[in-house]
């Protein structure tokens, strides 16, 4: 028993820090899903307008954010305000502008091709049965763009909860940091405790984001009666 | 016509970033043979290190400013960077607590510097962002392990040093080698970049080497008596042979020795003189040997001689 690496989750207030880390993740993560939701459904309306020089400027929006590393993003928005603007941002919102920045881009172009999945015909009887533009709108569209949304926006939503543990470069300490913390304060006397630890980690990923996978096809199934 | 602009546009986009992409990757291997000294640092945060201090050096440029000292005092506490999981020079104890030689030494600086030992504020920082922490004067201090190099220099002001690291040599006690010369034929076991790898080779060219990746590979590799003895930074080796009995730390120090220092933003030259007279007044009371004592002693045990590694007063011998 000497030797088992579980051990260290019960010294101390191990076990409650690696929770408050898990907090701390998945609060950034809502929030910036919040955000990104709000924004990207903004976005897609834009993308699917006509255009060209707007839908231009969505897509080069959107390929500079999947080209550009989250962690490059991270370290512009932490030390690059501080450097040119001298705006001393605190790292957690510094995260969330920047896991925002990224959620509007992926969301905007899933509400895009959620919207373009919908059949012409759907809104053509809209506008036959005399509906203005915005009851086609909001009474078609949109509860059938939700839908479509659902599986693919709590993909990303987990995504993001997994992607913040990159906050750790910009001083956020969230749940793979405490890890860290607690397995390399008992490397010299239970040096078998990683396994434990990233397993327990592991675990609580899961905890939390099977949740949300199972709500959306709850929801998916509700919505489609 | 629409769809060729955009597709010109996208794969130029898409090209720069390939390019960059390579360029950055040809930077890294070239720095990666010079950054030698993050040892125990896992490959995957060394690729990180690298992508991120190019980062840092594009932006050198310009820079926030740091506090002066009459800032700091009359906001009440000194924001210090230290490593969270670097035991034992910065970590965190099981009740959350910052501990280390590291953590020792800046609450001593904020007792000195503003009256109280809890006038400090610990940022924690990662081996990629030091420099930018300065840089961006998101921090006063940087007290993170912090290795002299001439790159680094280039970008932060290093203060005198307080701890000085060279390589050992660690060898099982029925053949302990206590001498370079006494490895001749015989097989020595490295980790893949260390400046372990680049002191023997070019030294000891006789010494045959056993190269692993992982620092577990190595220890495991010597535990097999695959090798006859291991190198890499003496910090590593010596906590290591304290733990496993009958092997033995035969050479303490070898190589070209690095000292460890603390560091502020370029040009804070109030704050680093300050630094500098108290490191240099810390050497009347052996301020040092006593933060040894406190908190590396018991990582090290009695068997090492602590002026392999601590540093009094800023002087090398």
């Amino acid at each position: 028993m000497q030797d088992l690496g579980i051990q260290v989750l019960f010294r101390g207030t191990n076990f409650l820090r690696l929770w408050q880390g898990l907090w701390v993740s998945l609060q950034i993560a809502a929030i910036s899903m919040l955000f990104s939701v709000i924004l990207g459904i903004f976005l897609g309306m834009i993308m699917t307008g006509k255009n060209r020089i707007v839908r231009l400027l969505c897509r080069i929006y959107l390929e500079t954010v999947r080209i550009m590393p989250q962690l490059v993003l991270l370290f512009l928005v932490y030390f690059g305000t501080a450097k040119h603007f001298g705006l001393d941002l605190s790292s957690e919102v510094s995260a969330v502008i920047v896991f925002t920045f990224w959620g509007t881009a992926e969301m905007g172009d899933l509400v895009r091709s959620a919207f373009l999945s919908i059949p012409s015909h759907q809104y053509e009887s809209g506008y036959a049965l005399g509906l203005q533009k915005w009851q086609v709108f909001f009474h078609i569209m949109i509860p059938q763009t939700v839908r479509r949304l659902l599986p693919s926006s709590v993909n990303l939503l987990s995504r993001m909860i997994k992607t913040t543990s990159l906050v750790v470069l910009i001083g956020v300490v969230e749940v793979v940091k405490v890890g860290k913390q607690i397995i390399d304060a008992a490397r010299y006397d239970v040096p078998t405790s990683a396994l434990w630890v990233y397993g327990t980690i592991f675990f609580m990923y899961f905890l939390i984001c099977f949740p949300f996978s199972i709500a959306s096809s709850y929801l998916e199934k509700r919505l489609k009666d | 016509m629409r769809k060729k602009i955009l597709g010109t546009i996208v794969s130029a986009v898409l090209l720069t970033g390939i390019l960059t992409g390579c360029q950055a990757a040809a930077d890294s291997s070239q720095t990666a043979q010079v950054e030698t000294e993050e040892v125990t640092e896992e490959v995957t945060e060394e690729v990180t290190e690298e992508v991120t201090e190019e980062v840092a050096q594009e932006e050198a440029a310009t820079g926030g400013i740091a506090r002066s000292i009459e800032e700091i005092k009359n906001d009440g506490s000194i924001k210090i960077g230290v490593f969270s999981d670097k035991n034992p020079f910065g970590y965190v104890d099981e009740n959350g607590v910052p501990q280390g030689y590291d953590v020792y030494f800046a609450k001593r600086i904020a007792k000195d510097l503003l009256g109280s030992e809890e006038a400090v504020e610990f940022v924690y920082v990662e081996a990629a962002s030091r420099v930018e922490y300065l840089l961006s004067a998101k921090v006063d201090i940087i007290l993170a392990n912090f290795t002299v190099t001439e790159e680094r220099s280039q970008q932060v002001d290093f203060a005198l040093p307080y701890m000085k690291v060279a390589l050992g040599v660690v060898s099982p006690e029925g053949a302990l080698i206590t001498d370079p010369e006494q490895l001749k034929d015989k097989t020595l076991i490295i980790v893949k970049g260390t400046t372990a790898e680049t002191f023997f080779t070019e030294n000891y060219p006789e010494v045959e080497q056993l190269k692993f990746d992982e620092y577990q590979e190595a220890y495991d590799a010597l535990l097999d008596g695959r090798g006859d003895a291991f190198s890499t930074d003496n910090t590593e080796v010596l906590a290591w042979a304290i733990q496993n009995k009958g092997f033995a730390v035969g050479i303490e120090s070898i190589g070209s020795l690095d000292s460890i220092a603390p560091a502020v933003q370029k040009g804070n030259t109030e704050l680093l003189n300050w630094i500098n007279d108290e490191i240099k007044a810390l050497a009347g009371e052996q301020f040092f040997h006593a933060n040894y004592d406190a908190t590396l002693k018991s990582v090290y045990g009695d068997s090492i001689n602590p002026d392999n590694l601590v540093v009094e007063g800023g002087v090398i011998e």
